[in-house]
């Protein structure tokens, strides 16, 4: 791309609050028609990055050129006027508001003073006839799914005059057709050389949309490469700056497990809606990988197993008993453990200590009378804030103070407290940093080692595969199969997960 | 000092402090306490004593909050407490001995647990809103207690009723004494036992809880139940101070009150975090601060004006956007200041 001048070009800029430095002599260019990811664990400085383009921070030292020229943007509003845009992961929507109205929300055509209503629908059908979506801009926005109303976003993001447009993790909450929509659009914005970054977790989507890799680490620049000779296993060794070798998955020993009789066993298990006539054992010391798309059945299962939903048929047998296993309560004193997949709505208490974070099921066991001793307390939380690598060490913080990460070994921790023989663990591994992924990921192979039965579901196919013993394969609400993970490849597993009428991989 | 100004009763706290402080200024006999056949009197001592059924109704309100709920119905209890209580008093031969005064309470107290069992009933097993499910009782109470008294104010001359509200133990008033009994017990409940951290975590969030196993339906309903029980115990302590039971007067407007008090100590509406020691000192200011407008001889009929005008000033002083403005102005302030100093001296130099 030599020759061609960057669209945007940040040199030397660093962002620093008070003492902290946030972002340090980074240089990053933009050019006309690219897709450009920005890569780096959680803290490397990525949002620092985007706010500091899109207006949200100011810099402290160095320069913006867009267009060659120098700019500076002291609100969101002034870089949006350049043609700067950004759409975040939590749409930013008004949900109760038609399509087209959204699309205009602040920029209202007027027509004597009043809103244009025509000319507001007609822009509208005309922005989304262009990127080839097939929405009503008089449907009502909350309407539609999650991927819908990310589109919208994007078109209201384009629908002025757009030079960059920042995705910040735009398909976290997407199925795989859904980011396969946003991705045609993606590539109908390239061709009108629109400059793109693509803030994403997924390094398959990276590998597939982007053409170049921005790589921060601890608020420093690690380099910029393109995509097509960037190796994975080196991109991910740049972030982290650490040894390949601890991402090798884990070779078991002893597969010849099959032979032992499961914990827990479950038989023709149905719950409305989400899962219906599932058969699942789960034996000590072995993990079993749930693959299956969003709205395969995948949580419902996960939750039927755990009494977290009520059955509406089927038997689930501990250590060959049939049991009723809701409420949660009655699930955790059988040694069946459920760690959600929304940490912030079924998870965490953020108001509350990681002390009364981890110790939470443990008291409710014990009941409200026989309360644990504060001492007692703190060396629990202690003992597994440091057999699980919980940072920082102050107990006593606010739980939802912590990062990500720490936060899912919070919610690890609180179940490992009660000692439990299964372990059901639902998107463990979302939203958090490559390293503490895989910290965790090597955490549920200690567990399933040290004879836990451990269920771990994820959205990456490619986790999955690695944590997996054995592999269930979920499709409209049904276990379609279960087999072992040997001999299963990334390709296999993804045609096994697709719909039967979607073209493999 | 820094660690101080950042307790989270340091605030509530100060509110309560300079609201005495005004009313010491003003008038140096508030502070005074005289002693009078063994016994304490004086504005304070009035206060004390005159706070308690509020920091009853408080307290189990408190408790009710943190489960991110509201117990609306607390002075409707009251006045079917006190309406229990009389009646069985007035028509027992002997309205003046102790085992009918005892026998009277304990079942004004036991129907005002099966009062506060139903408001949890209706909130943690059928899932009714609380302000809704609590309104209920707020609404139909007061016409149960006409029912128990007939439609009349029913009154009673029983000695050992009066010494619930006016009576003295060692120095100090007995009231004061059943308020003390009542915090150190909730208190104690609280750091002694698991409920404060299950309650916290059920008002944080209902649903986590129950996925770590905590039984969120019966913390609930016990907070209500505790409400329930203690609005009784406010609501004796109410008629024992006028040895009446009047259906109308009782406990009215008390549940806002006590909302009042519980906010000012810096428990959150949102549920969750909560703390008794902050309701006690919400429940002092604002009974200080009725006893301030009183003092003052702000006619009746005006007081709820001032009363207004005062809980927005010590709301305001405890809002962290004041501090934070403050904090600016008066960093500006001085930065000015030093400045201008520095002017001063260049000039000179």
């Amino acid at each position: 791309m030599d020759g061609v001048r960057p669209l945007l070009e940040l040199s030397g800029a660093s962002v620093r609050f008070g003492p902290i430095v946030a972002l340090d002599n980074v240089s990053f260019r933009m050019y006309p028609g690219e897709v450009h990811s920005l890569m780096g664990e959680n803290g490397a400085g990525k949002s620092t990055l985007i706010k500091a383009i899109t207006g949200a921070h100011e810099l402290t030292t160095g320069t913006l050129t867009l267009d060659g020229k120098t700019v500076h943007f002291d609100s969101p509003r002034a870089a949006h006027a350049a043609g700067i845009n950004a759409v975040y992961q939590e749409i930013d929507l008004l949900p109760n508001l038609s399509v087209a109205e959204n699309i205009a929300l602040g920029r209202e055509p007027r027509r004597y003073g009043m809103i244009d209503n025509r000319q507001m629908r007609e822009h509208a059908t005309e922005v989304l006839r262009d990127l080839g979506l097939d929405v009503d801009p008089a449907s009502i926005l909350g309407r539609h799914s999650l991927a819908v109303q990310q589109l919208v976003a994007i078109a209201r993001a384009i629908s002025t005059d757009v030079k960059v447009l920042v995705l910040d993790e735009p398909t976290s909450s997407l199925d795989m057709d859904e980011v396969a929509e946003l991705f045609r659009v993606i590539r109908e914005l390239k061709q009108r050389g629109v400059a793109i970054l693509f803030v994403s977790h997924f390094l398959e989507q990276v590998y597939e949309i982007c053409d170049r890799i921005t790589v921060l680490r601890d608020g420093a620049l690690v380099g910029e490469y393109l995509t097509t000779e960037l190796l994975r296993i080196d991109l991910v060794q740049k972030m982290l700056g650490r040894d390949p070798a601890e991402f090798t998955s884990r070779r078991r020993a002893a597969i010849e497990q099959a032979a032992k009789p499961a914990f827990l066993s479950a038989r023709g298990v149905t719950t409305f809606p989400g899962i219906a006539e599932a058969d699942i054992d789960l034996a000590e010391g072995e993990v079993i990988g749930v693959a299956g798309l969003l709205g395969s059945g995948r949580t419902a299962l996960a939750r039927a197993i755990t009494g977290v939903d009520v059955l509406e048929q089927g038997v689930v047998k501990v250590e060959d008993r049939a049991r009723r296993l809701d409420p949660p309560r009655r699930a955790l004193a059988l040694g069946v453990a459920y760690s959600s997949e929304n940490r912030r709505t079924e998870g965490l208490l953020g108001d509350l200590s990681v002390i009364d974070n981890i110790t939470l099921a443990l008291q409710a066991q014990r009941g409200v009378w026989r309360r644990i001793r504060p001492a007692r307390q703190r060396e629990l939380a202690a003992s597994w804030a440091d057999a699980l690598g919980i940072r920082p060490s102050d107990l006593d913080r606010p739980a939802g103070t912590l990062s990500g990460g720490n936060q899912q070994k919070v919610m690890l921790a609180r179940l490992l407290a009660l000692a439990p023989r299964v372990l059901v663990l639902d998107e463990p591994t979302r939203g958090i940093d490559v390293g503490a992924k895989v910290e965790i990921q090597n955490l549920v192979a200690d567990l399933a080692d040290n004879g836990l039965a451990v269920v771990f579901i994820s959205a990456e196919l490619e986790e999955v595969l690695r944590v997996g013993d054995q592999i269930a394969i979920l499709r409209d609400g049904e276990i379609v199969d279960i087999l072992p993970s040997e001999g299963l490849n990334f390709d296999a597993l993804l045609a096994l997960v697709a719909r039967p009428d979607m073209p493999a991989a | 000092m820094t660690k101080i100004l950042k307790h989270r009763l340091f605030w509530p706290a100060a509110a309560l402090v300079s609201l005495l402080a005004v009313n010491i200024i003003a008038n140096q006999s508030f502070a005074r306490i005289t002693m009078r056949d063994g016994q304490l009197y004086g504005a304070l001592i009035d206060i004390l004593r005159q706070s308690a059924p509020l920091m009853l109704v408080a307290l189990g309100m408190t408790l009710v909050i943190a489960t991110r709920g509201i117990d609306l119905s607390v002075g409707a209890i009251m006045a079917v407490s006190g309406a229990v209580a009389l009646t069985i008093i007035d028509s027992s031969p002997s309205p003046g001995s102790l085992g009918t005064v005892a026998v009277a309470v304990v079942v004004a107290l036991l129907v005002s647990l099966v009062l506060g069992a139903w408001n949890g009933f209706l909130v943690s097993v059928l899932g009714i809103q609380p302000i809704i499910a609590t309104l209920v009782l707020m609404l139909a109470g007061r016409g149960v207690a006409l029912l128990i008294t007939g439609g009349a104010i029913t009154t009673v001359n029983s000695a050992p009723l009066k010494f619930i509200a006016s009576g003295y133990l060692f120095i100090l008033p007995f009231a004061f004494f059943i308020s003390v009994a009542a915090i150190a017990t909730v208190g104690l409940l609280e750091r002694r036992t698991a409920l404060g951290v299950l309650t916290e975590a059920v008002g944080i969030n209902p649903e986590a809880s129950r996925l770590a196993g905590v039984r969120a339906r019966g913390i609930k309903w016990s907070a209500y139940v505790a409400s329930g029980l203690l609005a009784g115990i406010a609501g004796v302590i109410y008629a024992s101070n006028i040895s009446a039971a009047d259906a109308n007067a009782a406990g009215f407007l008390i549940e806002l009150y006590a909302i009042l008090a519980v906010v000012l100590g810096g428990t959150s509406l949102m549920g969750g975090k909560f703390s008794i020691a902050g309701t006690v000192i919400g429940v002092l200011t604002v009974q200080t601060l009725g006893s301030t407008i009183l003092f003052f001889g702000v006619p009746s009929a005006q007081s709820p004006v001032v009363f207004a005008a005062v809980v927005i000033l010590v709301v305001l002083l405890q809002s962290d956007l004041v501090h934070r403005t403050a904090k600016r102005v008066w960093s500006q302030v001085r930065a000015e200041f030093t400045s201008s100093n520095q002017q001063d001296t260049e000039v000179a130099s």
